[in-house]
């Protein structure tokens, strides 16, 4: 049978675009969908991301960036600073993204690259037809469909295309982040750090963060566990901007919840690969999903053209991706979320203990095993059940 | 019965991917209760960042 599309993509988040753009340039058909009227917006994210995660795929373009760190500094319950930088002057580790720019610019890649973009049209449902899939798409209230041989799942935290296809993509309560942020100006605070504050006092389940996008303007937001407290996130941000920046004015408004289930089993089903936040593929310890999305959707397109070319769109021929995103980031994934669970039992006390007794250092890797291998050194008794995470 | 609070909510989507009975949805700006669907479990009540969901007796 004639097919409208070789694939369909579901949401153009970083996942989405990168899957469609991956698809376009191995010269597939493809349609991408994104339900909100403008790509990008209302923003979703405290927009930090490695230098690498970025240099991995693109020549970076500046104006994706609000602000480069060279470093973070983590606040213990007590109030002990840990400050991770890199020696070297003019070294930067990390960029605080304007993701309303950046989105965009890869939705644009991708249709630059030959793919159909449509906004305003949500999927709102798929089945079987033949050896592909017939999707239902709303637009301004009008229903109609397209058919395509693969769907690529790319709708967020909300996303349906994994229920749809039989992939159970439920998240429990004390698997997400729920999250408030408030772009904030008027504060003080050393803009060439990302700045993290821990410990059940913040933030029970998660923690505080403030991400420069400028010399006095920074994303502060917070993420908790439903499960650790009867609060709302945006309760435990209001106490904590109270308390330290009182004069500090909020000029935007982030919401969101961020999914840390750790690896699922698998991110795929006949016809359908999922990716980015709809396969739960953010970092359960850093909250971070951007730079997952982003591999996920490159390695999405590219089994997408071998199924193509194979003209075999199984599950079993799909399994590729979960082989690649697995091999990729998934022991991370995994090793993270072994992480999260220990760490979630400590009490601030002894998270003050763990701070301190690293805090002099200065550790130029910026990185979650640099930091937890340093910390296993020094409290060996206390992190003797994790220390096989790193062998 | 399951209320959200629209000038409160903030379309953010958590309270869906809780949802182990497929009775909500974000459409567009707002969330869509399936009442047929929903159970009261109050899964979406306890994750929305907001405090914009309630139940009603
Ligand atoms: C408060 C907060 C702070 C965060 N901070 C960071 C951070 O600093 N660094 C980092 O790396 N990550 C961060 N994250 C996580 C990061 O934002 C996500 O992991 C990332 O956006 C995932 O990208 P995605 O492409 O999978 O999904 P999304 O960016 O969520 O895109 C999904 C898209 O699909 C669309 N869609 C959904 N359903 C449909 C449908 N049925 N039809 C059509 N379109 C649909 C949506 O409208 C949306 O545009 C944060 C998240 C939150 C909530
Ligand atoms: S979790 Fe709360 S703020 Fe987010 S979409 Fe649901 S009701 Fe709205
Ligand atoms: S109360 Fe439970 S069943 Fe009803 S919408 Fe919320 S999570 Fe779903």
């Amino acid at each position: 049978m004639d097919y409208d599309y070789d694939v369909v993509v579901i949401g153009a988040g970083p996942g989405g675009s990168m899957a469609a753009k991956t698809c376009a340039e191995e010269g597939l058909n493809v349609l991408l969908v994104e339900k909100r009227q403008e790509i990008g917006a209302p923003v979703r994210c405290a927009e930090g991301i490695s230098k690498e995660g970025l240099e991995r795929f693109f020549e970076i373009d500046r104006k994706w960036i609000a602000r480069e760190v060279s470093g973070a500094i983590i606040y213990s319950p007590d109030g002990t600073e840990l400050k991770l930088s890199s020696e070297m002057a003019g070294n930067e580790v990390g960029f605080v993204l304007e993701r309303k720019i950046f989105d965009r610019d890869l939705a644009r890649m991708a249709s630059k690259a030959g793919a159909e973009v449509i906004v305003k049209t949500t999927a709102t449902g798929m089945e079987r037809e033949k050896d592909g899939l017939r999707i239902r798409l709303k637009r301004m209230g009008e229903d109609y469909e397209v058919t395509a041989k693969i769907v690529v799942g790319a709708d967020g935290v909300e996303s349906r295309v994994g229920k749809w296809a039989g992939i159970d993509t439920t998240v429990k309560l004390g698997e997400i982040e729920s999250c408030v942020q408030y772009l904030m100006t008027n504060i003080e605070f050393d803009p060439d750090f990302c700045h993290f504050w821990i410990g059940q006092k913040y933030a029970p389940g998660g923690y505080v963060w403030l991400f420069p996008k400028g010399e006095s303007s920074a994303n502060v937001g917070i993420g908790i566990l439903p499960t650790m407290t009867k609060k709302t996130a945006k309760w435990w941000l209001d106490r904590f901007v109270q308390e330290y920046y009182p004069d500090g004015k909020i000029v935007e408004f982030v919401v969101g919840g961020v999914p840390v289930t750790g690896p699922i089993d698998t991110a795929v089903s006949d016809n359908v690969m999922l990716v980015g936040d709809a396969a739960r593929h953010a970092d359960p310890i850093t909250g971070g999903g951007i730079a997952n999305a982003i591999k996920g959707g490159y390695f999405a397109g590219k089994v997408a053209k071998e199924a193509v070319d194979a003209e075999n769109y199984s599950k079993e021929f799909l399994r590729r991706y979960d082989e690649m995103w697995k091999n990729d980031f998934g022991k991370t994934l995994h090793r993270n979320k072994l992480l999260q669970k220990k760490f979630l039992k400590l009490s601030d006390e002894t998270l003050d203990r763990l701070i301190r007794s690293i805090a002099g250092y200065n550790l130029e890797e910026i990185s979650v095993k640099r930091l937890v291998l340093e910390l296993i050194k020094k409290n060996p008794k206390l992190l003797w059940d994790i220390r096989h995470l790193f062998t | 019965m399951l209320v959200i609070d629209r000038y409160k909510c903030a379309y953010c989507g958590a309270c869906i991917s809780v949802c182990k009975f497929n009775a909500n949805e974000l459409v567009e700006t707002f969330v869509r209760v399936d009442e047929e669907k929903c159970t009261l479990c109050k899964m979406c009540v306890r994750v929305c960042p907001m405090g914009a969901i309630s139940v009603e007796e």
